[in-house]
């Protein structure tokens, strides 16, 4: 399989195109449109998060790859084959569905050797594929079960041998960890991302938790309301948020809400009703004069002091509104005197000498000239 | 958990119960009766039975009636799941309504309407093109075809619309082709309906009278024909030993099925779960 994969991905260096393109896919239903032309392209063996609340299209998104839905308009194109107009079960792509959609008739082993049989292979070889696929999601015990008498977890790696039996060009994950409680979640995570980089197969998966993108992925996509906001790595995503939605989807952020006050060169300053003192960023951005910015800036880029900062600019002065206790660090909610609430998260390490300060003490908050970002939608 | 029943759920629950099983109490009870007297006691015997079983008119009209009942409940079970296939899983077709409203029309129909129109067809037919020639085993089979699929189909509709469709997608995604997810998939997950659907269609086809009377021609005589003019002539207890073992053993069907479907049930809940 090694060899098959590497051939094309030869194919697919040489010729210069990435692996998977989605060319200005458009879906709808009725007069709904709920995938609203998606161009996005990835490369062999990433790992890539559609991510989005619900309703915003990934699952449907995710279905007209695997041929379950035809789109609209658009096209699609799998290491150089267009698959647009192929039918599922003619697609090198397999699925592992939210709700493991397991045959419930068959045992584990039987499950797995499904796909293996549509292809026809000799029995000796499936046999042995089906031993690998057991081997790899440490299910052998388990090989003659039904599906009812597996735990969730058990029955998530079943549903995901499965689908990687066949060694399909594209993996494509839907809410893959989304039945189980939390607590193996986190640690079926890393364990998922183990297993599919050592497969090697190009994976797309949506999820709706931000942390589970963060931690999987190579890339995210951002999506809502069938539109991708924002293609990027976690990182990016993360720092460089490219508007609203985006910035408050993905973490905690503060919003300050303005208009482009000092337009020069190498800074600019932003005027928000919010803060007493215009917004300094050391940097300059494209735009007019007084047209309007957001300003997002994350809890812990707010640094919280009793005394007053000696830095003149980016600095407000408000009460402790609220404080969340969450051991190594807490998040303050401070009142800013506009009324605006302004959330700080505060490393426990800062108070070493005083005690920290309580519910509706005085204090000030700062924050650098970069630790922001500028937003203009 | 339990609960108190108190005196008053506990009456209704006698006269509820007392008003359906009483008379086939009765019934059976005098099926062992010695005396020709359908209403008057004269002593414990099997001598009824005997008589049943040497009684040649209802032995083959009993043939008859049980190789309808299966001819029909497996038509009707295999035309039944087509129909609900189309009405669950091939979305919304122009003429679906239509469809599904002729489909199961037999349900809600009087059955004398359902008799006579079939009856005034074949008569049609025969005049045209000289097919079916007289009426007989055939009329009849496709009179209870028509009747039961309508409720084969319903089950099995039922039973597809709440079905996880994702596991068919799945089989689909995994390269099987249409037919073979039917087949492979579909049918086996729906076999409890199948088997529903069937033994529905047995017992309807078993003891329809009046769909049958219409079709039926000279020397296709079913049971419930036949008993039906023996009552006319004068209660007899022979009759009343039929009833008993037709209640014997459609009892035991209907327990047997009860279980085998409690036992599928518990197997998705667990999936399900
Ligand atoms: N077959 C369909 N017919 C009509 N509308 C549909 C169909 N499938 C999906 N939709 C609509 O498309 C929209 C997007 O659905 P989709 O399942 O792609 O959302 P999602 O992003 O996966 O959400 P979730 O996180 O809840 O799974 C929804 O508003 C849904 O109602
Ligand atoms: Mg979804």
């Amino acid at each position: 399989m090694l060899m098959e994969s590497s051939v094309s991905a030869a194919n697919a260096a040489k010729s210069g195109q990435p692996y998977l393109q989605i060319v200005d896919v458009v879906k709808k239903f009725g007069d709904n449109t709920v995938v609203d032309h998606v161009n996005l392209t990835i490369n062999k063996n990433d790992i890539f998060a559609l991510l989005g609340s619900s309703g915003s299209g990934k699952s449907t998104l995710l279905r007209m790859l695997a041929g379950m839905e035809t789109p609209t308009s658009g096209r699609i194109i799998l290491d150089g084959q267009d698959i647009t107009q192929l039918p599922p079960y003619e697609r090198p792509i397999n699925m592992m569905f939210q709700s493991y959609a397991l045959f419930p008739h068959m045992t584990v082993a039987q499950n797995i050797a499904f796909g293996l049989k549509q292809d026809r292979l000799p029995k000796a070889e499936i046999d042995a594929r089906v031993e690998k696929m057991l081997d790899l999601v440490q299910m052998k015990k388990y090989a003659g079960r039904k599906p009812y008498q597996l735990s969730g977890g058990q029955q998530q790696r079943v549903a995901l041998a499965r689908s990687l039996a066949k060694r399909p060009k594209l993996l494509l994950l839907d809410e893959p960890l989304g039945a189980l409680d939390k607590k193996l979640r986190q640690q079926t995570q890393l364990e998922l991302v183990n297993l599919i980089e050592q497969v090697g197969v190009t994976c797309i998966m949506v999820t709706h938790d931000q942390e589970e993108a963060m931690t999987m992925a190579g890339r995210i996509a951002i999506m809502s309301e069938g539109q991708l906001l924002q293609v990027a790595t976690p990182n990016e995503i993360y720092e460089y948020p490219n508007c609203r939605f985006t910035a408050e989807f993905i973490g905690e952020t503060n919003i300050f809400e303005g208009h482009l006050a000092v337009d020069e060169p190498d800074f600019v300053e932003i005027a928000s009703p919010d803060l007493p003192t215009p917004i300094f960023v050391a940097h300059g951005i494209t735009g007019a004069l007084g047209m309007q910015l957001w300003y997002s800036l994350r809890p812990e880029r707010v640094y919280l002091s009793r005394e007053q900062p000696t830095e003149v600019r980016n600095q407000a002065s408000g009460v402790v509104h609220d404080i969340a206790y969450l051991g190594g660090f807490s998040i303050y909610h401070i009142k800013l005197a506009s009324g605006k609430i302004i959330k700080a998260s505060v490393p426990a390490t800062q108070w070493r000498d005083e005690p920290a300060p309580t519910w509706e003490e005085p204090v000030f908050i700062s924050w650098g000239d970069n630790d922001g970002v500028v937003l203009t939608q | 958990m339990s609960q108190k029943i108190s005196w008053f759920g506990k009456t209704s629950l006698g006269i509820g119960f007392f008003f359906l099983y009483a008379p086939i109490v009765i019934l059976m009870i005098y099926s062992f009766n010695a005396s020709k007297l359908v209403t008057v006691w004269g002593g414990f015997s099997t001598h009824w039975y005997g008589e049943l079983f040497r009684d040649e008119a209802v032995m083959s009209a009993l043939g008859l009636s049980l190789k309808v009942a299966l001819l029909s409940s497996v038509m009707a079970v295999a035309l039944g799941t087509i129909a609900g296939m189309v009405l669950a899983r091939f979305g919304r077709f122009r003429g679906k309504s239509l469809f599904a409203g002729m489909i199961t029309a037999p349900m809600v129909m009087p059955e004398v309407i359902t008799g006579l129109s079939m009856l005034l067809l074949f008569v049609q037919m025969q005049q045209w093109f000289g097919f079916p020639e007289e009426r007989g085993v055939l009329t009849i089979w496709v009179g209870h075809v028509t009747l039961c699929m309508a409720y084969v189909t319903v089950v099995i509709r039922s039973r597809l619309v709440e079905m996880d469709r994702s596991v068919e997608e799945a089989a689909m995604d995994l390269g099987a082709r249409p037919m073979k997810v039917f087949f492979v998939i579909t049918l086996p997950l729906i076999a409890p309906a199948l088997a529903s659907g069937f033994l529905l269609a047995f017992t309807l086809s078993l003891d329809d009278l009046v769909i049958t009377a219409f079709l039926s021609g000279p020397g296709s005589t079913t049971l419930p024909q036949l008993i039906f003019s023996r009552v006319r002539l004068g209660l007899n207890p022979e009759i009343n030993a039929l009833a008993t073992i037709t209640v014997l053993v459609v009892g035991t069907l209907v327990i047997v099925a009860n279980r085998v479907m409690a036992r599928a049930e518990k197997k998705r809940r667990l999936l399900a779960a």
